[in-house]
């Protein structure tokens, strides 16, 4: 409670302070990962609509190239990440647990598999929209996780201007360390991806915002920002969940998004530091977003890595690499401990926003037994948009998902610090998650009917 | 690679803080047996005595309970019908017989908590709640005070410890008036010290201000209680009772004796705090607090009883729900 003594760096009120668990691979350079045999591009990697695939069963493709178009605004383009011919297309196995149509490359056995378009493209020359569509075109998504389309956010509205750029270098999951990793090794491409942003958003200033248990990022990129720029790293203190657009706006700059307004509401635009770095990379070389660098972590794998890992790489080729499960692991998850989505089967491909690969054993995976709500108030201590999770999940056992509403239970991120907190066991976000989908379809029923 | 392995299909967060809410009972029980043992040390065996019955007749019920309605759940494993019965206790005099502490136990679970529907859905303190009925059908046992101890009659049982069910009582009891009491009826006042280090006759817990108060720090710096309520209730009975002095020093009390005295620090930091009846938002907390802290001292002061903690509490318990709504925190960019 007396925290705000001890420690002046800036942050966001309430959330949570799990472990961290990064140093199972904090310290592990990026490593390429081998070709697949095979890769499964699926059409919907991102939010908003699927792309639409350009290619035919048979076609022979290379390294980077356009294998699916955006099928509108909020929808981006595909590329193959390797050379190959597409061996089919039909439904597979999605890590979000559906089947979604995909693209399936064969590897060309005797292709050199170097990039076929190192061209550098000339950014300065181009305008906005230009810039704004190759980034559409080139594939990009938030690569910390929830993969919305990047260029979406860059397009300013009208009447409203974008006069800082936050680079989300938080990476707030516990047990992740890709974005850490590509901060201490791209540098380079996140200052040109910068560059770039600001030109297209007119923005004045970037900060770029990283937890304090990630020091030597902070260090580093801090040192290096060109003389010209304007920008600064701000170290924030280490909290989960900073790493939401939200909670690193008020941290950094102590403005508030009014509820159900966007960042840009308050003259903000954040991007994801893995993202600005593909930006950065595509122009320098011309390659859009075909690899991605994911942390593949946890007690429940052999070796673990920060792998730079091309997209629709299956799952269990990534794991073999790391030398394989252990017998005890019990659960694989898509992204961290506390938002992350369990699989339950290995056959999935990497996405775009596929962040970590986190496997977990027998001992992490207790379940706990559920008590009643105590009222000890720690969920609503704990929630960064100070809502009241302990009286939501009541509202949600007894279906009275109508009343929710009037709690707010759509300004809910998601982000499970509730869960995380409560002593008695209750699943809180996974009730918020159902109550908040059941209602989104009633008023999508209701704006039907009425 | 090995065979894949059985994948188990659970929902996020994966990490959770260790300690669930039977560790955070117990620790509440932790903090209170310092208490606990001063009683005994005070009071002999009889204290002892009561508390055993007193946690009998709750643990007893909640056991029937679960064991009558086949409930699933063991809803003993979260420990709090052992702390009801323990904090019950503490609310007793040393010398009640024992199958009043005992019903007492089984009022409290039954009426307190199990018709609310158990376990976080009671509105009043259900300890509070079967000391309320005690006092209510036997106001003459709940009232008579046995002198603390010293070590030769440590053994010796008090007054009427083991009168049978509702046979009239043993009137010849050695008894003595609490410091409240001796207040309020004869306006004498016993010493700050004697009540801060717990050698005054009175209630098992009313004894040891100091322990008590070792409790509650170890509570606040653990989070395990919130911190605003103990703090509102000694701000309100501290400002109330120097107002008072300040108007007759004379007529009345301290406010140290106010704080340190009956059930005060039992009720502030143990009583009070219990979060399942206390309200949900920090700013309720606060109002709750002073609310207790204020009716505390109007109660003693001004009211037919030397003592008021008991009642003060019940009666806020009562507006919680009203405190929850009307004191609803403003969400994350909702306008200020
Ligand atoms: S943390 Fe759990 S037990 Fe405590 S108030 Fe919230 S929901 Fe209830
Ligand atoms: S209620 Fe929603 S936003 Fe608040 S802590 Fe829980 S999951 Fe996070």
């Amino acid at each position: 409670m007396l925290s705000f003594l001890s420690n002046t760096l800036k942050t966001f009120r309430h959330g949570i302070h799990p472990g961290d668990y990064k140093d199972l691979t904090r310290n592990l350079s990026i490593e390429r990962l081998p070709f697949s045999e095979e890769l499964t591009i699926p059409l919907s990697q991102h939010l908003g609509a699927p792309s639409k695939c350009i290619v035919k069963v048979g076609d022979e493709v290379k390294r980077g190239q356009i294998i699916a178009k955006p099928s509108g605004f909020v929808s981006i383009g595909q590329h193959a990440p390797m050379s190959g011919t597409v061996k089919s297309i039909e439904m597979r196995h999605h890590p979000n647990g559906k089947m979604v149509e995909s693209v399936i490359i064969k590897k060309d056995l005797f292709s050199p598999q170097t990039f076929y378009n190192e061209h550098a493209m000339d950014w300065e020359n181009l305008s906005a929209d230009e810039l704004i569509s190759l980034i559409q075109h080139g594939g990009f998504v938030g690569l910390g996780g929830a993969a919305f389309p990047t260029h979406v956010k860059l397009k300013t509205p009208e009447g409203k201007n974008a006069r800082f750029l936050i680079v989300n270098g938080v990476e707030c999951e516990p047990y992740l360390t890709s974005d850490h990793r590509v901060m201490l090794e791209q540098s380079e491409d996140i200052f040109l991806g910068i560059r770039i942003l600001l030109k297209i958003l007119g923005a004045e200033k970037f900060y770029i915002g990283i937890e304090n248990n990630k020091q030597d990022a902070i260090d580093f990129l801090g040192e290096n920002i060109p003389e010209d720029m304007n920008g600064e790293v701000v170290a924030l203190q280490t909290k989960y969940p900073q790493g939401a657009e939200k909670m690193l706006i008020e941290a950094v700059l102590k403005r508030e998004v009014p509820s159900g307004k966007l960042p840009i509401d308050v003259e903000v635009v954040v991007q994801n530091s893995g993202t600005i770095a593909g930006i950065g990379m595509m122009f320098r070389f011309g390659q859009p977003l075909i690899e991605r660098v994911v942390t593949i972590t946890g007690p429940g794998i052999e070796n673990p890595a920060n792998l730079l890992v091309p997209i629709g790489t299956p799952l269990t080729d990534v794991l073999e690499h790391c030398g394989g499960l252990k017998e005890n692991t019990r659960q694989v998850l898509f992204g961290g401990p506390m938002m992350g989505a369990p699989q339950s089967d290995l056959d999935v491909p990497i996405l775009k926003g596929t962040s970590g690969i986190l496997c977990l054993t027998d001992e992490e995976v207790t379940i706990k037994e559920e008590f009643p709500c105590i009222r000890c108030l720690r969920c609503v201590d704990a929630c960064p948009v100070y809502l009241n999770p302990s009286r939501l999940g009541a509202l949600a056992k007894t279906r009275e998902y109508e009343g929710m509403l009037d709690f707010h239970i759509m300004d809910c991120v998601e982000c499970g610090s509730c869960s995380y907190v409560c002593p008695s066991n209750i699943p809180l976000v996974q009730r918020f998650r159902v109550s908040k989908a059941l209602l989104r379809e009633q008023q999508a029923k209701q704006k039907k009917a009425g | 690679m090995k065979t894949a392995p059985k994948l188990l299909l659970t929902s996020s967060p994966f990490l959770k803080q260790q300690e669930d809410t039977p560790a955070v009972m117990r620790q509440v029980i932790y903090a209170l047996i310092p208490a606990l043992i001063a009683a005994i040390y005070f009071f002999g065996i009889s204290a002892l005595l009561v508390i055993v019955a007193s946690v009998f007749g709750a643990v007893g019920t909640e056991w029937v309970f679960n064991i009558s309605t086949k409930k699933k759940f063991n809803s003993l494993k979260d420990y709090t019908a052992l702390l009801t019965g323990i904090l019950l206790a503490m609310t007793l005099p040393p010398g009640i017989p024992l199958w009043m502490a005992f019903l007492g136990g089984v009022v409290a679970i039954a009426l307190g908590k199990l018709i609310f529907g158990g376990t976080g859905s009671n509105i009043f303190n259900p300890a509070l709640v079967g000391r309320a009925f005690l006092q209510s059908s036997f106001p003459v046992a709940i009232t008579t005070w046995s002198p603390y101890a010293d070590f030769n009659s440590f053994m010796m049982f008090r007054g009427n410890t083991f009168t049978i069910p509702f046979v009239k009582a043993n009137t010849d009891a050695v008894t003595a008036a609490t410091p409240l009491a001796q207040m309020k009826f004869d306006g004498k006042l016993t010493e700050t010290q004697n009540l801060f280090f717990g050698s005054s006759a009175g209630s098992l817990g009313e004894t040891t201000a100091l322990l008590l108060l070792l409790g509650g720090v170890y509570l606040t710096v653990r989070n395990y209680i919130n911190w605003r309520i103990p703090t509102g209730i000694f701000i309100a009975v501290f400002l109330f009772a120097s107002g008072l002095q300040l108007i007759d020093a004379e007529k009345f009390a301290s406010p140290m004796f106010h704080l340190f005295s009956g059930g005060l620090m039992l009720g502030a930091i143990f009583m009070a705090t219990d979060p399942v009846s206390s309200p949900i938002t920090h700013k309720g907390c606060w109002i709750f607090g002073l609310g207790i802290g204020f009716l505390v001292v109007l109660i003693r002061t001004f009211g037919g009883l030397p003592e008021g903690v008991m009642y003060a509490i019940l009666l806020m318990n009562s507006v919680t729900p009203l405190l929850n709504s009307v004191t609803q925190p403003r969400i994350y960019g909702a306008a200020k």
